[in-house]
């Protein structure tokens, strides 16, 4: 696998303040990282830092395994790259102008930036919007545009930073798989920075997550929302419920985690007498009709609860319980329909032991 | 009053005759005023951008510089030209004084600090990730200098308006420097002073209408300008 | 109302002291203006004359340099008093259309030609100021002009027509500035002028140009002043006007005239007319 970047202890200071402060970082071919953190984490800088654009207090940034020393090769190298921002950030001219920039930047022969151009277009699916001027576009078309203008140059590395941070809702969504599409079919290596964490989820091989200025845990997307390394990044991933607790006993690689008067049945390296934090995703708690006798079901963990809540969240609701804990359900809204849920009746939650994730509490 | 009517009765008899003298002098202004423009927008240009732009040791004097450059009155640089031209000052023996080619060194003097300012103050309202954005798209130091200056058109054309404004209509250096003469350096404003010395009002004034149209014109033309632009950019 | 009224007490209060301020100032006619050319302006002969005046007949002088044509054109237009001008054939004319009166000659002063040191158009010799021109043209030397309808202009052209030659052609530079402009342009071009002697005095420090011709009665330059005339412009201050042009060809006048600039040049700049 080549790696595209690779970053050695870096450190960016602002006025002798610490905003980046990352050890090692890398980018291979083919690969779509997702890099996730709250604002002010220090997201974009390091996006300028990769593009070149800003040059790092210390540390060695290495692109297509280069460490460049002049504005002449950072020139170089940035022309394999491109970068989208949250703004369109367009010219005052005609959408052909706008995509055909960094071609003629480039001076690639007339016919040649055309063809491109209009192949890039057709892709994003504005051929229609070409001679209009870039003032006039609705938000969405307008940042359609930018994407292009990045990717009519093929860029061995697309940078994207917020791009749809900008747009409502089901622009975001539509302009988010069209982009995708193109971007799995084109293999093209991306680093996308986001503070959606759903957003990563849907895009991305792999994620990493930043926070003030350091790369707390860096893996494939699963892996690191099902095993998040530490408190910050579970809550930051959107687990919902984290208990603090001890683990009592332990058999058969079966940890017995008591939490206030409950007790949960855990699968977890973690040995004995370790203090844990217990975290559940809401979509890993599923949840039983109370007045059924209760089903034989391979889910160790299973508590008569109390629906606090009931609220709407996108296509899913949450159902928010206590169950001797606060406990949240993701549920469809025909299984709500269904279960015929209300606020203040009771409920069977369960959750299977393999789908709580404890994390060693230091 | 009626010396005002008559006069300009006879002005526009002049202007509808197309009277030679009358036809030549604006003419002359604008072979002055023209080079003198782009001369200023040469040199004006880039430093208005780089220090619109680029943060660097000695940038605040600089800036003072430029802005009091602005300011300063055409009659000052005009005698100042003059001192270093006369032929007893240090660039005499270039001969220059009293040459259109001096009137042009005074009038860039004056016209590049407006030039500088106007098109820094355009640079500085620019989106400073726009630069970013140009760079990132792989434009190199000299493109991504006319991407924004493409970007800040309209206040660019503000300046050079302003520019040619300023220099077509300013008498002082240009009678100090050019001398006035007859067919060479004779411009519309040296020759209105010298037709209203001679109380000869209806050609000062006929001098004057071409003046205020020339004025009126580029005046017309930047407005022309920014509306269109504004149907694209209402924000 | 109470208001109402105070406001209209006050504004009839500050019509009556305007009206006041107006006709004070038309009774007592306390000032003159006085149209003069720049050349007579700029030779520092009015600091003199005025002051004196002034002390004498406690009526203020306002003085307004401007080139002989404008002078005369504000005097028909009764935009000043008195004129004081140098050009001897427009004064007539001024005079004769009925826009000024009791015209008095003043002084003269003279005209040199200057250029030069090295003299190549040789005019050193010559003894009348048509041959000079006339080499000038011949040989097309450079020669500077007023170009500006000004006494001196009227003066230069009024040669050249003795001399029968129309200049015409590149030698022929048209400067439209002052005499000291003029002056300054001519150094700078290596050209000839023709110049009171007054402003070259002047300005020879400044200068390498020096005076190569000089004496030939048609170089003579005698001043005039002219009252304009009440009739046409009742609002003129014709007493204040004739008051100054008594003085000024009075004994004290002209005796202010005959001195000046003999401390500073070692010599008179102008030559009164009336006392010899």
């Amino acid at each position: 696998m080549e790696t595209l970047v690779k970053v050695e202890n870096l450190i960016h200071k602002y006025d002798d303040k610490i905003v980046l402060d990352i050890e090692e970082f890398e980018l291979n071919r083919g690969e779509v990282l997702a890099l996730v953190g709250s604002n002010g984490a220090g997201k974009s800088t390091f996006l300028r830092i990769l593009n070149l654009l800003e040059k790092p207090s210390r540390g060695t940034v290495k692109i297509f395994g280069v460490f460049p020393t002049n504005n002449k090769q950072k020139h170089i190298l940035r022309r394999r790259m491109a970068m989208v921002f949250q703004e369109p950030l367009l010219f005052k001219s005609t959408v052909y102008n706008n995509v055909s920039y960094g071609l003629k930047m480039r001076k690639k022969n007339k016919d040649f930036i055309k063809n491109k151009v209009l192949e890039t277009l057709e892709k994003f699916g504005i051929s229609h919007l070409i001679n209009r001027q870039a003032g006039t576009l609705s938000g969405g078309e307008a940042q359609r545009v930018s994407l292009a203008r990045a990717l009519v140059l093929e860029p061995e590395i697309l940078l994207l930073d917020e791009p749809f941070a900008a747009l409502d809702q089901p622009t975001r969504e539509e302009l988010r798989d069209d982009l995708y599409k193109i971007i799995r079919k084109e293999n093209q290596t991306t680093l996308h920075v986001t503070h959606d964490r759903n957003e990563a989820l849907v895009i991305s091989d792999n994620v990493a997550v930043i926070n003030e200025g350091e790369i707390l845990q860096r893996g494939r997307t699963e892996s690191v929302f099902n095993r998040p390394i530490n408190e910050f990044v579970a809550n930051f991933l959107g687990v919902e419920t984290i208990l603090y607790g001890k683990i009592t006993s332990k058999r058969n690689g079966l940890c017995i985690v008591s939490i206030n008067n409950q007790k949960l049945e855990v699968v977890s390296d973690l040995g004995e007498g370790e203090k844990v934090i217990a975290c559940i995703r809401p979509e890993n708690v599923t949840l039983l009709k109370y007045s059924l006798k209760a089903p034989l079901t391979s889910a160790r963990n299973s508590f008569i609860s109390t629906i606090k809540d009931i609220s709407s969240y996108g296509l899913v609701y949450r159902v928010a319980m206590d169950c001797g804990f606060n406990l949240t359900s993701f549920i469809t809204r025909e299984s709500l329909d269904r279960l015929n849920l209300k606020i203040g009746e009771k409920i069977i939650s369960s959750i299977k032991a393999t789908s709580i994730h404890l994390l060693s509490r230091k | 009053m009626d010396i005002f009517i008559e006069g300009i009765k006879q002005a526009i008899q002049l202007l509808v005759e197309l009277n030679r003298e009358i036809f030549l002098i604006p003419w002359r202004s604008l072979l002055v005023s023209g080079p003198s423009v782009l001369i200023s927008l040469l040199i004006g240009m880039p430093i208005g951008v780089i220090m619109g732009l680029a943060k660097f040791p000695g940038r605040k004097l600089l800036l003072s510089l430029i802005y009091t450059g602005m300011g300063f009155p055409p009659t000052v640089v005009g005698l100042f030209v003059a001192l270093l031209l006369w032929r007893s000052g240090p660039l005499g023996y270039l001969s220059l004084l009293y040459s259109p080619t001096a009137m042009i060194i005074a009038q860039v003097i004056i016209a590049t600090p407006i030039v500088a300012g106007l098109i820094l103050a355009a640079m500085q309202q620019l989106d400073p990730k726009l630069q970013l954005q140009a760079l990132s798209l792989g434009a190199n130091k000299l493109q991504l200098l006319w991407t924004l200056i493409k970007e800040a058109r309209i206040t660019s054309l503000a300046a050079i308006m302003a520019a040619f404004g300023g220099i077509i209509s300013e008498v002082g250096s240009a009678m100090i420097v050019g001398g006035n003469i007859k067919g060479k350096t004779r411009i519309l404003t040296t020759a209105i002073v010298l037709f209203t010395r001679m109380g000869k009002f209806e050609k000062a004034i006929a001098v004057s209408i071409i003046l205020l149209f020339l004025s009126f014109l580029a005046n017309f033309a930047l407005t022309y300008i920014q509306q269109r632009e504004r149907i694209y950019w209402k924000h | 109302m109470r208001k109402i009224i105070s406001i209209l007490i006050v504004s009839m209060l500050l019509i009556i002291y305007v009206i006041g301020c107006a006709t004070t100032s038309k009774i007592e006619e306390k000032e003159i203006i006085l149209s003069t050319t720049t050349s007579t302006y700029d030779s520092g002969l009015l600091d003199k004359l005025i002051p004196a005046f002034e002390k004498k007949y406690n009526i203020s002088v306002t003085p307004i340099a401007v080139g002989t044509g404008e002078a005369l054109r504000m005097g028909e237009r009764g935009e000043v008093d008195v004129v004081l001008v140098h050009a001897r054939s427009a004064e007539d004319k001024f005079v004769e259309e009925g826009f000024g009166v009791n015209r008095k000659d003043v002084m003269h002063n003279d005209f040199v030609i200057i250029g030069p040191e090295e003299d190549p158009a040789n005019i050193n010799d010559l003894k009348k100021v048509v041959d000079v021109f006339k080499t000038i043209s011949e040989n097309e030397i450079l020669f500077a002009s007023r170009g500006d309808d000004s006494g001196t202009h009227k003066k230069e052209k009024k040669i050249w027509e003795e001399a029968g030659v129309e200049p015409k052609g590149d030698w022929h530079i048209e400067v439209g500035q002052g005499m000291a402009n003029t002056i300054m342009v001519a150094n700078e071009k290596n050209a000839y002028t023709l110049t009171d002697r007054g402003t070259y005095l002047s300005q020879q420090d400044n200068i390498q140009l020096v005076i190569l011709f000089e004496g030939d009665p048609l170089l003579l330059n005698p001043y005039g002043i002219i009252a304009v005339n009440p009739d046409k412009h009742p609002k003129a201050n014709y007493e204040g006007a004739m008051k100054f042009i008594e003085f000024i060809t009075s004994k004290e006048g002209q005796g202010i005239i005959k001195n000046f600039g003999i401390e500073k040049y070692g010599q008179p700049l102008f030559f009164p007319d009336v006392i010899k």
